[in-house]
């Protein structure tokens, strides 16, 4: 069981306040993704949820029961820290033990439930190493391994793939996914990269300066993003934001057209530019393109195959159903 | 990192060390304070005790021996500062240079500071420093010359050697250290643009070392302001050799007149203040770093 | 720098380090040497330096004069316990310092050095007076809790200075994972701040072996260490160069080992981490 709710929940360092009042429900079993620009708050808000820090107002539940004044020890969460936290004397058993250790286990039981997490993470030659003996993508294991046989209320996860390498990264990503759709359990996963919180989380939450900007699935971020700031996080590459007349012929202060949503034609078309940089991925291509009178640059996604390069003249033509309106304030125009 | 909880366990983990300090800081300074203002012979019943008030003070600056005993600390302090500085400084940048054995020669500049000041003071007064079967007067007499009695002739010059043996290895380490952390390239780049070894001394490896030798200067000041043993088994503070904190101690433990030692504790507490203000400077800026 | 060094300028360095090396440590080895000469070796004109008869009598004179072993007790027992008891209440401070750091932090730190710096001959006669009000003269115990006090901010330094090293993180790693702070500190901190805290020990045992003003000061007879032990050779007394010599090897081998091992720290100790 792991239903996490925020209640009114503010933090703040001295004056300056981090986290304005802010309420959330984050339901048993769901694969939650804190996301946001560094310093937008995501990290501390787990570390609430964590207890690591006092909340200054507000009440955090944990199924049902206030969860605000018990220590991080007692609220049954298990966390996976960035730089994977792991004790260097112990070895990777001793390491993974060491929650049970402390809840005093028995022995026999201890062994059952190490050596179980081992095999579901692939440790099981290594239990014997230190942590300084493994790898990067090993050590997040073994971080994951401490964490699972604990048999948490909720995972907490802080950047935990930010220390590997790109390759590993994507790796990783499918294990944890996995790991979620097996232990059913909730999981909260804090991230920069909305790659990440695309590809995993049940529920995205997006934040700024504390804020909850938006929560939602991932395609219903990425299909109605509720203001300029989500349209401009959620989505790769960005979404063209357009101003001036163009949005206004749409009955809008702005409008978003997703790269992905505007198609390179032979002639014609809507919009006419000259491309500055193509990068051509193989399967896809992007274009860069400027002097189309609309922004600075509109960044299209093509074709592998489409051939222009530098300096061309190109003819584009958005899918009008897809355009996304905002109005002077940002805000969606439904 | 912070939690109420965290924070006031860090406060009643703090409680032990920060009360066990004070209370050794406080009792003892109010204590010397309230003597130093007391007239106080704890083995001589004839005298009456009774308040002083600022008597003690005058006394111990107007008596004959607290001049010389100043300028005898001074002596001691400024000629021990100024040969392990220097010297401090040579033979860092000989450590420094590329050698064979370099670890066994620190071993072997280091081993002085791990005597202790009874030993070193007895070793040197005894088979170094004696007029007749001392290793210097052997050495002397292969000379010709006739060997110096050191601690009656040139007591103070004796002492100095001593405690600036002692202390050499300190000086050097720290130094040594500081020659260590200097970038390389900083050097690199001084010769490309033409600067002679003597200047590249002179304009970078000196400066580097500013704040490393400002901190052996103030750490040796503190300690050598109190050296004590280095007397009290050479000369006993006789010839001239009797430093403030001598005279204190004499006072206070030889001749008993507590009155009149607290109040020379109280000006050498305040003299060490004075230097204890630079380090802390120093070190707290270094806390922020 | 990555330059080739003439074999002939190492040489050179070599010479002059070596030459100056054994200088400054020639001292301690005339000493060493002498401890195994007779008494009329020891002052030989011109002085023996390898060829003398090698004899361990000295040693065996000292140990029945002075009782050397009771002595050699003392220091460590007094050494010992002072910084171990220091250990003991440095390390909740230093963790505190460390982890939770608050705006007074560093003051409390910079004050903590300046009771290092009272001197000590200012406040003699009010410590000699509680010891003997409290009975505490020339008594073991006293004297360690004075030597731990005159330490406990080098203690305290030396350890918030190590485990400032140590990343936070992995402490919330273990109050996550249910450790109390007791166990917190007993089971990951002080693990893996081992070799800081063996420098720190290391080099208060020293300071402590070798300190000289309040072990003459506060003992008389049964818990004077070495320090009072070579005081007591300081009026000569007919041939004894070779006697003090071996007193003298006697009290300071054993710390002259352990301060090779910690050189190193001593920098970093005794400048309050104001040179690395």
């Amino acid at each position: 069981m792991g239903r996490i709710q925020l209640k009114d929940v503010t933090k703040s360092f001295g004056d300056v306040q981090v986290i304005p009042p802010l309420n959330l429900t984050i339901e048993d079993g769901e694969f939650t993704v804190f996301v946001g620009p560094s310093g937008c708050g995501k990290s501390t808000l787990l570390r609430l949820i964590a207890g690591l820090e006092d909340i200054t107002s507000g009440h955090i539940e944990i199924d049902g029961t206030d969860a605000t004044d018990v220590p991080p020890a007692k609220r049954g969460l298990a966390m996976v820290f960035q730089s994977y936290a792991l004790y260097p004397h112990m070895s990777v058993r001793k390491n993974i033990a060491f929650p049970l250790r402390m809840a005093r286990m028995d022995k026999a039981e201890i062994d059952r439930r190490v050596e179980g997490a081992a095999q579901v993470l692939n440790l099981t030659d290594y239990l014997d190493r230190r942590p300084g003996q493994l790898s990067g993508g090993q050590r997040q294991r073994v971080a994951i391994g401490r964490a699972i046989v604990r048999e948490p209320a909720a995972f907490l996860f802080d950047e935990p793939l930010s220390n590997l390498d790109a390759a590993l990264r994507v790796g990783m990503r499918l294990e944890i996914s996995e790991l979620h759709k097996r232990l059913d359990t909730t999981m909260i996963y804090v991230t920069h990269d909305q790659v990440e919180a695309m590809t995993m989380a049940d529920k995205i939450v997006v934040l700024r300066a504390g804020h909850i900007e938006q929560v939602g699935s991932p395609l219903e971020l990425y299909r109605a993003p509720r203001n300029l700031f989500v349209a401009g996080f959620i989505g790769s590459p960005k979404m063209n934001l357009i101003e001036g007349p163009e949005a206004a012929r749409h009955g809008a202060h702005t409008i978003g057209v997703r790269p992905e949503h505007i198609s390179v034609v032979p002639e014609g078309g809507v919009w006419t530019g000259r491309v500055g940089v193509a990068e051509h991925l193989g399967s896809d291509t992007f274009f860069h393109i400027h002097d189309t009178g609309l922004a600075d640059t509109i960044t299209v996604r093509a074709d592998g195959e489409v051939a222009l390069s530098h300096g061309d003249q190109i003819h584009l033509s958005p899918r009008d159903d897809v355009i996304h309106r905002f109005d002077a304030q940002g805000l969606r125009i439904a | 990192m912070a939690t109420r909880h965290s924070r006031s366990a860090a406060r009643l983990m703090m409680a032990p060390a920060v009360v066990l300090l004070l209370g050794w800081m406080l009792v003892p300074l109010i204590m010397t304070l309230y003597f130093s203002f007391r007239n106080y012979f704890p083995l001589r019943p004839d005298r009456v005790p009774g308040w002083a008030g600022f008597s003690n003070y005058e006394r111990f600056i107007t008596s004959s021996s607290f001049w010389p005993s100043v300028q005898t600390t001074l002596v001691i302090v400024g000629g021990v500062l100024v040969i392990t500085v220097l010297l401090g400084i040579l033979l860092a940048m000989l450590l420094d240079q590329p050698m064979w054995g370099q670890g066994v020669v620190r071993i072997l500049v280091i081993a002085p500071f791990f005597v202790m000041p009874t030993v070193s003071a007895l070793v040197w007064k005894n088979m170094f420093m004696d007029p007749t079967n001392g290793l210097l007067a052997h050495l002397w007499r292969v000379f010709g010359a006739e060997p110096v009695a050191w601690l009656s002739q040139v007591p103070t010059g004796s002492i100095v050697m001593i405690v600036s043996w002692q202390w050499l290895p300190f000086a050097t380490l720290i130094l040594l250290t500081a020659i260590q952390s200097l970038d390389g390239e900083q050097l690199e780049a001084a010769e490309m643009d033409g600067a002679p070894p003597l200047k590249r001394f002179w304009f970078i490896i000196l400066p580097h070392l500013a704040r490393a030798i400002t901190i052996v200067i103030l750490i040796q000041t503190i300690f050598l302001l109190s050296i004590f043993a280095e007397i009290f088994v050479t000369t006993g503070g006789a010839f001239g050799t009797r430093t403030l904190t001598y005279l204190i101690f004499q006072r206070v433990l030889e001749s008993q007149n507590v009155g009149l030692g607290s109040a020379g504790g109280v000006y050498a507490i305040i003299l060490a203040n004075i230097v204890a203000l630079f380090l802390m400077r120093i070190v707290g800026k270094n806390l922020d770093a | 720098m990555a330059r080739a060094v003439t074999t002939q300028r190492k040489a050179i360095n070599t010479a002059i380090a070596w030459a100056i090396g054994l200088l400054i440590f020639f001292p301690i080895l005339w000493t060493i040497l002498t401890s195994f000469k007779t008494e009329a070796q020891a002052i030989a004109d011109p002085p023996l330096f390898l060829n003398f008869d090698w004899t361990l009598e000295n040693y065996a004179i000292v140990q029945d004069r002075s009782d050397y072993m009771r002595f050699l007790w003392n220091s460590v027992i007094l050494a010992g316990g002072s910084t171990l008891l220091g250990i003991v209440i440095a390390v909740p401070a230093a963790w505190s310092m460390a982890f939770v750091p608050s705006k007074r932090t560093k003051d409390i730190l910079l004050w903590m050095l300046s009771t290092k710096m009272l001197p000590a001959v200012g406040v003699l006669y009010p410590i000699y007076l509680l010891f003997i009000q409290l009975g505490l003269l020339d008594s073991r115990f006293g004297l360690v809790i004075v030597l731990m006090l005159i330490n406990l901010p080098i203690i305290v330094w030396m350890l918030y200075t190590y485990f400032r090293e140590i990343p936070g993180e992995i402490l919330e790693a273990a109050r996550m994972d249910g450790a109390t702070l007791r166990e917190e500190i007993l089971y990951v901190l002080t693990p893996m701040a081992i070799p800081g805290i063996a420098s720190t020990v290391l080099l208060n045992f020293i300071l402590a072996w070798n300190e000289a003003f309040w072990t003459l000061n506060l003992t008389a007879v049964d818990a004077a260490p070495l320090t009072a032990f070579i005081a007591s050779y300081s009026s000569p007394e007919g041939l004894f160069f070779a006697k003090l010599s071996a007193a003298s090897t006697m009290a300071i081998a054993p710390i002259l080992i352990l301060g090779w091992f910690s050189q190193k720290q001593l920098v970093r100790g005794l400048t309050f981490g104001a040179v690395k």
